[in-house]
């Protein structure tokens, strides 16, 4: 369960995508996301398939991956699904079982909903497979720059992010390693009402979190002993400039949430009710 | 009391692309009372094997038999396995969670649903085998030296009262002579009680010292099981699989190329030394 | 290259309450002289105060009394601390704990980012720094892939690319599998011979130390012996005391000698033995 996350995890591969300028991927990610929310009809939804899957493709990022970052959020997706599905008024009706009932308006909604939220994790995904983490906060980093102006201390957050990236698959092995431990000392951690699991979780916890500090410790360690000293001073070994390839990929991106939102919106193509 | 496996299978992560079959087809028959040695590089599937031994890992397929019963059988106490084969992970220290040693240590019995008392009773005999002396009882774990932390841990498992006792590198990072006290007191544990030791290490000077078979590991199967001086005869091949003898064995290998007659199955300093100064003698005396 | 004078280190020891209730010392009177270039190993079990004293090259600590010198400059001076980081760079125990980047290269670019050197140059080091470890084909991997024995090579790496005089390792193969600590044993006196770098390898590891030019041995915060690593080994009695052993070559040859056998002192190669049992 634990190797599952795929949030921040890089999937190395040498593809256009991969080369862009981490700025332009979270700045595209974002227009991507916002273009979703723009219209409620089947051809904007195709539109922003083609888009997904041409990036996806391009980026050589197998679809096994990408997918994977939904499993988190099925329930979630669940939820929002079933609440859309019955709760929703307005419409022909289109099911009714006892106190069930589903309208054409519910139906449409579920179905936005859920491609909504699939899209948005998968193309959240698609950034951060096709990114590694340090250019990824390099990115927000610079993309944030101006609001050192209002004293925001934007090069320590961005550091903070990347070791935290850097740490969480070594955190989680190490639980799974904690939790093994335990449970060769009998500790049950399946069983039992809610309050006793959540004691169950002291054993596991307690260790996790002495290995946490101490790995802060020395990491902080390591990092002085390197002339670390914050951003001041600082060179980059790959400082970001952008390149024609950047530009021609804000280019399409922007074209393509035009052509979203004004098909979306304008076109009165239906297919059923959708 | 013994440890039977037959035909152990293991894949990580089946049907992802991470997949690995990390044990291929193992059987073992593990006797009650021996001091056994397993050795492999790292990923040779070592740490696997052993994590099947009290069921924390579940074999992909292939069955193990405790004391006759099939582990994997339906309605077999998991949780009683665990108690009587006790597993000692690599730094064990990085587990210790509670704010005294000995409620620590107390830890294990008290999963076992045993009386305040009784554990108590437990704790303070394993702190006791282990060799930590008593003013530490009630001292937070935190505050032991390393060496001091790892007997506290290993304590924590022996309070269950296991029958087979199996660690994983349980002196890793430890000085020379913690090395040797926590060696000698395993070796003492074994000696005293009838309990099973398996003791997973990298060091083959420490293995050829204290157990009576070996076995070693190779890309998830097993590559030799034997006593000890025989394992190490054969060290061409385990130098092939990242892998070597005791320094000892290629000394006596070397002195009989040059002459010397000495038994090149010799594996520990003392049995050389013994054996070298009379093969000196005999050849004065010719 | 290294020089302490009268070295100590005190901390204070507090009670449950956070009260002063003595002060120890975990340094007592160190008198070290490194010479450039030299390959020393500093042995001693844990809490002997070896790695108190490495942490007192890098400036990671100072010294509560007495001086010590990294490349002619006092640590104490704080103006100078970067210089002395730059010139004396320091390998750790865990490799996990001291790799920042997500990327091989981009740790390994970490050091000479904070020394504010430029871009072209930093990725001229890095590749220099990959290839003198051996780890070159590896720049693009995650380090959480690599191997202890590699990983603690990137770290090296990250060390070399700051272009230091002087290497410390603390204990920099306590965690690896014994392949893993000939691959960082061998990088480490590659770099020693090939860039003259001075390197202090810490350890209590018996075998790391035969090709050393010079061993020190810790208990308690004091120097107690140095010399050659013969000299060292040969007081197999006197290394027991100290919590430490020496290697079953030496041992061994220890062992004959209490039986009669005729070797010279501090044999520490199984080829010297061979040769002395068979002339």
């Amino acid at each position: 369960m634990i190797r599952d996350i795929t949030i921040g995890q890089y999937y190395p591969a040498e593809s256009r995508i991969h080369r862009l300028d981490p700025r332009v991927k979270i700045v595209c990610t974002l227009l991507y996301l916002i273009s979703l929310f723009t219209f409620q009809s089947i051809i904007g939804y195709a539109l922003a398939t083609l888009f997904l899957v041409s990036c996806v493709k391009i980026a050589k990022v197998p679809f096994k991956y990408i997918m994977r970052g939904l499993k988190p959020i099925i329930i979630l997706l669940m939820i929002t699904v079933v609440f859309n599905l019955f709760l929703t008024p307005g419409g022909q009706e289109l099911v009714h079982i006892g106190f069930l009932r589903v309208t054409e308006r519910g139906l449409t909604t579920a179905v936005y909903m859920a491609i909504r939220m699939i899209y948005l994790i998968m193309g959240s995904s698609l950034m951060t497979l096709t990114t590694t983490p340090n250019a990824l906060t390099d990115g927000i980093e610079s993309l944030l720059k101006p609001l050192n102006k209002i004293h925001v201390p934007v090069h320590d957050i961005a550091m903070i992010m990347s070791i935290a990236l850097r740490f969480i698959p070594i955190l989680l092995e190490e639980t799974d390693k904690i939790m093994k431990a335990q449970t060769a000392r009998g500790a049950d951690m399946e069983s039992g009402n809610l309050i006793q699991r959540a004691k169950a979780m002291v054993p596991i916890l307690v260790p996790l979190f002495v290995s946490a500090f101490r790995r802060a410790n020395d990491l902080a360690m390591a990092m002085e002993s390197r002339c670390y000293q914050g951003g001041e001073g600082r060179t980059k070994m790959k400082p970001l400039i952008y390149q024609g390839r950047d530009y021609r990929a804000y280019a399409i991106t922007v074209l393509y949430v035009a052509a979203a939102f004004v098909a979306g919106r304008y076109i009165p193509f239906k297919l059923w009710i959708f | 009391m013994s440890l039977k496996l037959e035909h152990i299978n293991y894949i990580y992560s089946e049907g992802t692309a991470y997949q690995k079959q990390a044990l291929k087809d193992i059987s073992l028959e593990i006797p009650q009372g021996q001091f056994i040695g397993v050795i492999g590089h790292t990923g040779s599937g070592k740490s696997t094997l052993i994590q099947h031994l009290n069921g924390i890992l579940k074999a992909t397929s292939g069955t193990i038999y405790f004391n006759g019963e099939n582990i994997y059988a339906e309605g077999y106490s998991m949780k009683n396995l665990r108690s009587q084969v006790g597993l000692v992970f690599q730094y064990p220290e990085h587990q210790l969670f509670e704010v005294t040693v000995l409620d620590d240590v107390c830890f294990g019995p008290k999963n076992q649903g045993l009386s305040p008392e009784e554990c108590r009773a437990r704790a303070l005999e394993a702190l006791k085998m282990v060799g930590l002396k008593e003013k530490y009882y009630d001292r937070s774990p935190f505050d032991l030296s390393g060496g001091q932390k790892r007997r506290a841990a290993i304590a924590g498992v022996l309070a269950m009262r296991p029958k087979v006792l199996v660690l994983d590198e349980p002196t890793a990072g430890l000085d020379p002579r913690g090395r040797d006290e926590i060696l000698d007191q395993i070796a003492y544990l074994h000696k005293k009680g009838d309990m099973t030791v398996i003791l997973v290490s990298h060091s083959m000077e420490d293995i050829a010292k204290y157990v009576e078979r070996i076995i070693v590991m190779n890309h998830g199967q097993v590559m030799f099981d034997d006593e000890p001086r025989k394992v190490f005869a054969h060290y061409r091949e385990l130098e092939k699989v990242g892998l070597a003898a005791p320094q000892v064995t290629y000394i006596m290998h070397e002195l009989r190329e040059r002459g010397l007659e000495v038994p090149v199955d010799t594996t520990t300093v003392e049995e050389a030394a013994g054996q070298i100064v009379k093969a000196l003698k005999k050849e004065k005396s010719q | 290259m290294i020089k302490t004078e009268d070295l100590v280190f005190e901390y204070e020891k507090r009670d449950d309450d956070g009260n002063v209730i003595g002060k120890s010392r975990a340094i007592d009177e160190v008198n070290l002289d490194i010479a450039p270039g030299q390959f020393i190993a500093i042995l001693g079990h844990n809490g002997s105060g070896k790695s108190t004293l490495a942490k007192h090259m890098n400036a990671l600590l100072v010294p509560t009394g007495g001086t010590m010198w990294v490349n002619g400059m006092d640590t104490r001076e704080e103006e100078r601390v970067w210089d002395i980081r730059q010139s004396a760079g320091m390998v750790f125990q865990n490799p996990d704990n001291q790799i920042i980047g997500t990327v091989v290269e981009e740790d390994v670019g970490f050091g000479p980012e904070n020394l504010g050197v430029p871009t072209e140059e930093i990725w001229k080091r890095v590749e220099e720094s990959l290839k003198a470890v051996g780890m070159l084909e590896y720049r693009h991997h995650s380090p959480n892939k690599l191997s202890g024995g590699q990983k603690q090579r990137v770290a090296i790496a990250g060390v070399v690319a700051m272009r230091p005089r002087c290497i410390v390792l603390d204990e920099p193969t306590a965690m690896l599998d014994p392949n893993g600590r000939k691959e960082v044993l061998r990088c480490v006196q590659e770099l020693q011979k090939r860039d003259n770098v001075t390197v202090i390898l810490i350890t209590h590891y018996m075998e790391e130390v035969i090709d050393a030019d010079r061993v020190f041995v810790m208990d308690h915060g004091h120097v107690v012996m140095q010399g050659t690593p013969r000299e060292v080994f040969s007081q197999v009695e006197t290394l027991k005391y100290y919590r430490l052993d020496v290697p079953q070559v030496t041992l061994l040859a220890d062992e004959l000698r209490k039986q009669g056998v005729d070797l010279p002192e501090g044999i520490l190669r199984k080829e010297e033995l061979v040769e002395a049992l068979c002339h």
